[in-house]
């Protein structure tokens, strides 16, 4: 059949650029492993990938929903309160003598509800989610605090605490946990309706909706799942400290997002893949074992996830600019 | 008339790609006369008014001021020229007062900032020469279209426009407020404004104007004094033309109504719509731009909540304002605008023609890729779509071909009531004609056509029946044999009690 192709030759940027993007976040991680396993020392040895894994185990978990969030053109920021908030719900029941086995699916019907109260501001009211969870960001952990003041809750179960540490061989068991639902939500984003339909609503709300795609009600569980897995990570990092605290997790959100967008997902929606988002978990939590190990200061950490952060955010914009410079206009109307 | 005309075009032509949207067209404005600009939808009369504003710049032909040749790089140009327009809706600054809104960027001064007392006698010193009352201090929020449009006049007026434009003003007015518009521009006429009328409705360029140039396809037509014709003659100048070649539609014998609308009312946008289509049948909805037409398929489909009526579809009545509930029920929605509401541009030609039928690509609970594959294989052969892979964003395609991206996204769906509107527009002759084509035989399948649709020959090559609406009311019912170019458009303009 002849071609007809209108547009230009870079026309099919996207599709290209998200394996060219995948690749990179590859190359970059295998490049920053192997620097590591050379040039640092204590980097290559079991434990401490042991570490590694386990210690990304709660921004891996809040990475899965961010994708989904974020791909749908909306964000989350409220997740790392929330799962102080969460914490902080755990300790005060614990305190209050119930049983620990009663208190884990409390916490989740807390994330569930915080998740829940985002999505309604979103879509019954039609805010815009970054200045919803903005708000609820500050709201969660404040009422955190409310709940357990400044003190930590430390006697939790050893069973427990015990569970979320151990490994096997040298894969965390809280790892394998990462594996199994990145599995579940790489198949909901990728292989079933409810995936493309988020891809099109993130690209489109308006064609989607004209498409008979619910996308108020998509949107809504979306932060009903963020909400839900925020409080899952919250017993992961509860139990593996050993420390149920209102500050629990503070800050964790730029980790998470970071993650999603040096993954590849457009911040706009619509574009992404779960594969490179976990590798760029995996890079960021590489990069910041080894230069704690490198005994770099704190600071310039941040400094190297902020600019990893920026450099993710701008990357894929600087060919999208380049696009709509060279695209003529049609009717004045742009075609970018 | 032995003056100068202050503005006028001199064999101006102008082309979006393949469309030649204006043909050597020829207009002058005197000052102290009101010039109407007739045409039918898509006769070029928005591209004059963009052309004569600096928004485009004709490809050929000359823009002359006071005889002298001038070129107008941008609105800016054409502003300091004295060419000022004012639009259906009008963007002023919401929270910016009336005046602040008349003298933005041109402030008067005083020694410290902006001289606020000046600007108030100013702006009521320019109110008072257009004979209305409005408070220089409120804020423009909140203000009515018409009034945003006097602040548009005023703030022209203290530009020292001699030329104003006025691109359908009175769409959005009512009568009251289209009586008070044209005392001000009539007595801006007499102190020697050129004025530039352009509209829909026949009545008010013979209330207001005293010369009238028609276009047509983009072409001028005629170029006629008010006093000399009818409003009858305005509509033969409009549409007489040939019937292009087009795929007429085959007799088919009407089955059962499949789609049932009664006194369908959403306020302020359409009242009262009753009307049936029955299987088999290919039923036009017809009227201007405005009129309404989009708007009543949309609540059809859900798009939009209606206020009081109902819709049926095979007997059943729908739940209101949901698009999901409209398509479990049998009816598909071909939107107006292709590129916003038809496709999602990035997503690839199988994921837009997928998207609408999810169900049907389903096995358990995944999407089976070889389904999803199949089925947009075998739609976009059907359609004789022309494409490289099926795995290409949908943005590379022609127009046409995303049109029968988004024609395949609904027909795989198998709907009994498909709803097209302006399922041609943008699109090249040889694709329209297949979709024409395309039209008929779903017809002749059982289908039931609604289609909506600004070009007269397609209503008339096409519809078993046509319906004309005319500002959000159905005003007649023609059938295929009583409807001619003449008849719809006299329905279409308000000039019949069908």
């Amino acid at each position: 059949m002849p071609a007809e192709h209108t547009g230009a030759v870079g026309s099919r940027w996207p599709v290209r650029a998200a394996y060219r993007w995948e690749g990179l976040i590859l190359a970059l991680l295998a490049g920053v492993a192997l620097w590591a396993s050379l040039g640092v020392d204590g980097f290559a040895n079991g434990s401490n990938v042991s570490f590694l894994l386990l210690d990304t185990t709660e921004i891996a978990l809040m990475v899965l929903t961010m994708t989904l969030v974020i791909v749908a053109a909306e964000i989350d920021l409220s997740v790392a309160s929330t799962l102080g908030l969460s914490c902080a719900v755990l300790g005060q029941l614990w305190n209050a003598g119930l049983p620990i086995e009663a208190i884990m699916p409390i916490c989740l019907l807390v994330g569930a509800v915080c998740g829940a109260f985002n999505g309604l501001l979103v879509t019954g009211l039609g805010l815009p989610s970054l200045a919803v969870t903005i708000g609820t960001y500050a709201l969660f952990r404040g009422l955190a605090y409310v709940l357990l003041g400044d003190q930590a809750v430390a006697d939790l179960p050893p069973a427990y605490t015990g569970l979320a540490t151990a490994s096997l061989g040298p894969i965390p068991l809280a790892s394998l946990l990462v594996v199994v639902l990145a599995g579940v939500a790489a198949v909901v984003l990728h292989a079933t309706g409810l995936g493309r339909s988020i891809f099109a609503l993130g690209s489109n709300v308006e064609a989607a909706f004209f498409a008979g795609v619910r996308v108020k009600r998509i949107k809504f569980w979306l932060f009903v799942a963020s909400g839900t897995m925020a409080s899952l990570a919250s017993l992961v990092y509860t139990f593996r400290y050993a420390s149920a605290r209102a500050d629990n997790g503070m800050g964790l959100e730029l980790a998470v997002v970071a993650a999603v967008l040096l993954g590849g997902v457009s911040i706009f929606g619509g574009r992404g893949s779960l594969p490179g988002v976990l590798m760029a978990v995996l890079l960021l939590g590489v990069v910041r074992n080894a230069l704690i190990l490198a005994d770099v200061a704190n600071e310039v950490l941040n400094f190297v996830t902020g600019l990893l952060l920026v450099a993710s955010v701008l990357a894929p914009n600087l060919g999208a600019v380049r696009r709509r410079r060279t695209t003529p206009s049609v009717e004045g109307k742009s075609v970018s | 008339m032995d003056q100068t005309p202050v503005l006028s075009l001199s064999q101006v032509s102008k082309a979006f790609g393949a469309v030649r949207a204006v043909r050597e067209v020829s207009l002058e404005l005197f000052p102290g006369e009101a010039h109407a600009l007739a045409g039918e939808n898509g006769a070029g009369k928005s591209t004059i008014v963009k052309i004569l504003s600096g928004v485009h710049r004709p490809d050929s032909g000359r823009i002359l001021l006071d005889g002298e040749p001038v070129e107008f790089g941008g609105p800016a140009d054409a502003q300091r020229a004295g060419v000022a327009v004012i639009y259906q809706e009008p963007t002023l600054f919401p929270d910016l007062s009336v005046m602040e809104n008349i003298f933005m960027g041109r402030q008067p001064r005083a020694r410290l900032g902006i001289d606020r007392r000046a600007m108030r006698s100013a702006a009521a010193e320019l109110f008072t020469r257009l004979g209305v009352h409005l408070d220089p201090d409120q804020p423009a929020r909140g203000l009515s279209i018409a009034d945003q449009q006097l602040v548009e006049i005023a703030k022209a007026l203290s530009r020292q426009a001699r030329v104003l434009i006025m691109d359908e003003p009175t769409a959005a007015l009512s009568g009251q407020e289209v009586a008070r518009l044209f005392g001000v521009a009539k007595a801006l006429r007499e102190q020697g404004c050129a004025l530039l009328f352009v509209s829909h409705r026949l009545e008010e360029m013979f209330e207001l104007c005293q010369r009238v140039t028609t276009l047509r396809d983009g072409a001028l037509v005629a170029v006629d004094q008010i006093a000399g014709i009818t409003p009858d003659d305005l509509v033969r100048r409009m549409v007489g033309r040939e019937l292009e070649a087009l795929f007429p539609k085959q007799e088919t014998d009407a089955g059962e109504v499949a789609l049932k609308v009664r006194r369908l009312t959403r306020e302020g946008v359409f009242t009262d719509v009753s009307f049936d289509v029955r299987r088999g049948e290919i039923v036009a909805l017809a009227g201007l731009v405005g009129a309404g037409r989009s708007e009543v398929a949309r609540a059809v489909f859900g798009i939009d909540r209606w206020d009081a009526g109902s819709v049926e579809v095979d007997g059943r009545r729908l739940r209101p304002a949901s698009p999901t509930a409209a398509m479990a029920a049998g009816l598909a929605l071909v939107p107006e605008d292709r590129r916003q509401q038809g496709l999602v541009m990035d997503l690839s030609i199988e994921r837009n023609i997928g998207l609408a039928g999810l169900a049907a690509v389903r096995r358990g609970p995944l999407v089976s890729r070889p389904a999803e594959r199949a089925l947009a294989r075998d739609w976009a052969v059907r359609l004789r779509l022309k494409f490289v892979r099926l795995t290409d964003p949908v943005n590379v395609l022609s127009g046409g071909n995303q049109q029968k991206v988004v024609l395949a996204k609904w027909l795989a769906r198998r709907p009994s009531v498909l709803i097209v509107d302006e399922p041609t527009r943008g699109i090249d002759v040889g694709t329209k004609a297949e979709v024409h084509r395309l039209l008929s035989e779903l017809a002749g399948s059982g289908v039931a056509v609604l289609m909506i649709s600004s070009e007269l020959p397609e209503v008339l090559g096409m519809a078993d029946r046509v319906l004309v609406m005319h500002e959000g009311r159905l005003v007649a019912e023609l059938d295929r044999a009583d409807a001619t170019e003449e008849s719809v458009m006299a329905a279409a303009t308000g000039r019949s009690a069908a």
